[in-house]
């Protein structure tokens, strides 16, 4: 921009312009984003319990909070969840966008229908889901109702398994709209360039697997980096299936940092598992959405 | 124009107006408290009736939901910008925490007026008092450790309701044999504590109870009375069902009403879920201290601290309101609504029922055998951070097959440390 030769008389009152009209924004964000992060890691260092307090009391909270057994299943769970969701709500969008992309009839209503779980709000599915799981309710009483008395369906009460559900719960809720980005990205791309390889003699799945989803790599960039967030932020969720139970065995990071804020007084603990979650999270998106601008750019 | 500035007059003049009644009485006290449903609810309507009848406003402050969690919520970001309510909900060691943040207010004239120290039990009276001095007016008292039993189930197991665990375990596998649920459970944390607290109470007795889960003596967590705590809390698990994780204490109680499930161990608002379905205690439901337990008590107290305030007008209206909530005549009203007993002693109990008399006895008899206990369940044994630790630990060790007594208890000595 500052390279264009500064001849027009109209040109300085250009210059401060767009400057005034993104200030606004950029004081609020930096105050409220920037400002906010700094004042909790500062939290997380300081002699907060039950109300804030800004004596500084160094590292401890984070001894305690590597040293706590349930921060470290909480860490567990966000792994295990997030891989399964990002990767099943990924391949299940996919695979209906693939099959909707096959010019059937009727594709209008399917499409509203594997969208509508995105209309939801996160209690919903949850509390949904709670009832269709459990063992007593749902699925495994339903199915034994049938007569298949030995069917057995208890992840959800099984402290080992109940982590499944969530994703198995969030997979549900995300795939439609997962659908709808790679769609929307199908029919995107050029007809000749289907036609041009079928006259090749591609088969269908080879043109799928070889031309089109590798030309979707900008679609999964974008629907990563929102599932990924969906996936860290996830709180409501787990606190409508399970509410991190049975035990602590469902607790993710975010449902763990509230409870240590908000209900045991620990102000201090919950600022630096929420500094923990920030510095992860900076860890792996920050290098994945380098890679992926610079070779977009490239 | 003319149209507007009718208004404010009018304003003005309701407003001078109001402020001379105000001169005439006292002022408006503002009151924090997650009492929304039912019995609750109407209980504190009848404070709120009390205090209207002395000429004190009530400004109702209520936040429902989450066992008080969202109260505490925005009862911190009240206090920290400096406009506290007159009057908070809270209980236990909380108290201190609040106290020692120096935001709580005196009561010592209200309890000396009152003589809240002859009219209290020392155990209760001590847990209101920071550095000697109220802080806070109690309300109620709940007995957390209470058998509740079907005997219909019982009739039909042909076993009678268990006074040790040892009882407990023969009646729970007979019933089971009749084809029915012993015990019915809800698996949320504080629920499977208060199992844990029954079993402790009962195996280990009054004095184990305190030096292990109220003094957290790391000794007393890892010892060999410990273990036999932990191998019998487990065990009670065999004769739970398997769809209880997460399942809220209101449908466990229903279980037991239903004669789904033989029994329940559950505090004192239980007895509510029972006459809101039309039984009567000791006919259609017995009452009967946990197993173990019948000359111990656990309690669980619930309070109103009283925040430190400018207005005067308003500081004598808090004055009012803690002297009220002490008065024999609300103490009766509310723990009529609310299926507790009074805190405040020797008073007449006609109007209440068989259970809560029962109750208020034991209460008497325990806190002068020095067995009246806080329950760590709900917040009236250590701090916050402490309870929730070990809460987490029994919880897990409650759901999964994974840890041994030994190492339950290592991590036991361990959360106790958590500050």
């Amino acid at each position: 921009m500052s390279q264009t030769p500064s001849t027009s008389p109209a040109r300085p009152r250009i210059d401060w312009l767009p400057k005034l009209v993104v200030a606004p924004s950029f004081v609020l964000g930096f105050l409220f984003i920037y400002g906010l992060i700094l004042w909790n890691a500062y939290f997380s260092v300081s002699a907060s319990r039950l109300l804030p307090n800004y004596e500084f009391a160094g590292i401890e909270p984070y001894i305690n909070l590597f040293a706590s057994d349930r921060f470290q299943v909480a860490s567990w769970n966000l792994a295990i969840f997030a891989t399964l969701f990002i990767g099943g709500a990924l391949a299940l969008g996919l695979l209906l966008a693939v099959l909707l992309d096959q010019k059937i009839r009727q594709e209008g209503v399917l499409r509203t229908i594997y969208l509508y779980p995105m209309a939801l709000s996160f209690i919903v599915t949850g509390t949904a889901w709670k009832w269709i799981l459990n063992p007593g309710l749902g699925i495994e009483a339903t199915v034994r109702g049938w007569g298949f008395e030995s069917f057995q369906f208890d992840w959800l009460v099984d402290p080992d398994k109940a982590i499944y559900c969530v994703a198995i719960a969030g997979i549900w809720q995300s795939a439609g709209f997962v659908m709808a980005l790679f769609l929307a990205g199908l029919r995107g791309i050029d007809d000749s360039i289907i036609k041009a390889a079928q006259v090749d003699g591609a088969s269908l799945p080879r043109i799928y697997w070889r031309i089109l989803i590798p030309s979707l790599r900008p679609v999964f960039f974008s629907t990563i980096m929102v599932l990924s967030h969906i996936a860290i932020k996830s709180f409501d969720l787990v606190m409508a299936l399970t509410a991190g139970g049975p035990g602590f065995a469902t607790d993710l990071p975010a449902t763990y940092m509230y409870s240590m804020a908000f209900t045991r007084g620990q102000i201090n603990l919950g600022a630096a598992s929420a500094t923990v979650m920030l510095a992860v999270v900076a860890a792996i998106v920050v290098p994945y959405l380098y890679s992926e601008l610079r070779s977009t750019k490239r | 124009m003319r149209k507007f500035s009718v208004k404010p007059l009018q304003a003005a003049a309701a407003l001078a107006l109001g402020s001379t009644m105000m001169l005439a009485h006292a002022g408006e006290v503002e009151v924090l408290h997650w009492w929304t449903s039912g019995g609750e609810a109407k209980a504190a309507k009848a404070l709120a009736a009390t205090m209207q009848a002395k000429g004190d406003t009530w400004k109702d402050f209520a936040v429902a939901g989450g066992g008080g969690d969202s109260a505490m919520t925005v009862l911190k970001s009240r206090v920290v910008s400096g406009n506290p309510p007159s009057a908070a909900q809270i209980k236990g060691p909380s108290l201190q925490d609040w106290a020692k943040e120096g935001v709580l207010a005196n009561l010592d004239d209200v309890a000396k007026a009152d003589n809240w120290d002859a009219n209290l039990p020392k155990a209760i009276a001590d847990g209101l008092k920071y550095k000697g001095h109220y802080i806070a007016a109690p309300v109620n008292v709940h007995r957390v450790n209470w058998l509740w039993v079907n005997p219909e189930v019982l009739k039909k197991a042909n076993v009678k309701a268990p006074t040790t665990w040892a009882e407990f375990f023969t009646a729970a596998e007979a019933i089971k044999k009749a084809g029915l649920i012993p015990l019915a459970h809800g698996g949320q944390s504080w629920q499977d504590f208060t199992i844990f607290e029954d079993v402790a109470l009962g195996v280990g007795g009054a004095d184990f109870y305190k030096k292990a889960l109220v003094q957290l003596d790391p000794a007393t967590l890892k010892s060999a009375k410990m273990k036999e705590v932990l191998t019998t809390f487990k065990k009670v698990k065999d004769y739970t069902d398997k769809n209880a994780p997460g399942r809220d204490w209101n449908l466990a109680t229903a279980m037991v009403i239903r004669g789904e499930a033989g029994m329940q161990l559950m505090g004192d608002w239980a007895k509510g879920e029972f006459i809101a379905a039309g039984k009567t205690p000791g006919k259609d439901f017995e009452c009967v201290a946990a197993p173990g337990t019948a000359k111990a008590y656990t309690y669980n107290v619930d309070s109103f601290a009283m925040f430190q305030l400018k207005n005067e007008a308003n500081i004598k209206a808090q004055k009012n309101l803690a002297g009220a909530i002490m008065s024999p005549a609300f103490q009766e009203l509310f723990n009529l609504n609310k299926g507790s007993i009074p805190v405040r002693l020797n008073m007449n109990l006609d109007k209440f029922d068989s259970c809560a008399k029962q109750s208020s006895k034991d209460f008497v008899d325990t806190s002068k055998a020095g067995s009246l206990v806080p329950s760590i369940a709900h917040g009236m044994a250590v701090s916050s951070a402490a309870e929730g630790a070990i809460k987490d630990v029994v919880s897990q060790y409650w759901n999964s097959e994974k840890d041994t007594p030994e190492q339950v208890m290592d991590k036991l000595v361990s959360a106790a440390k958590a500050k």
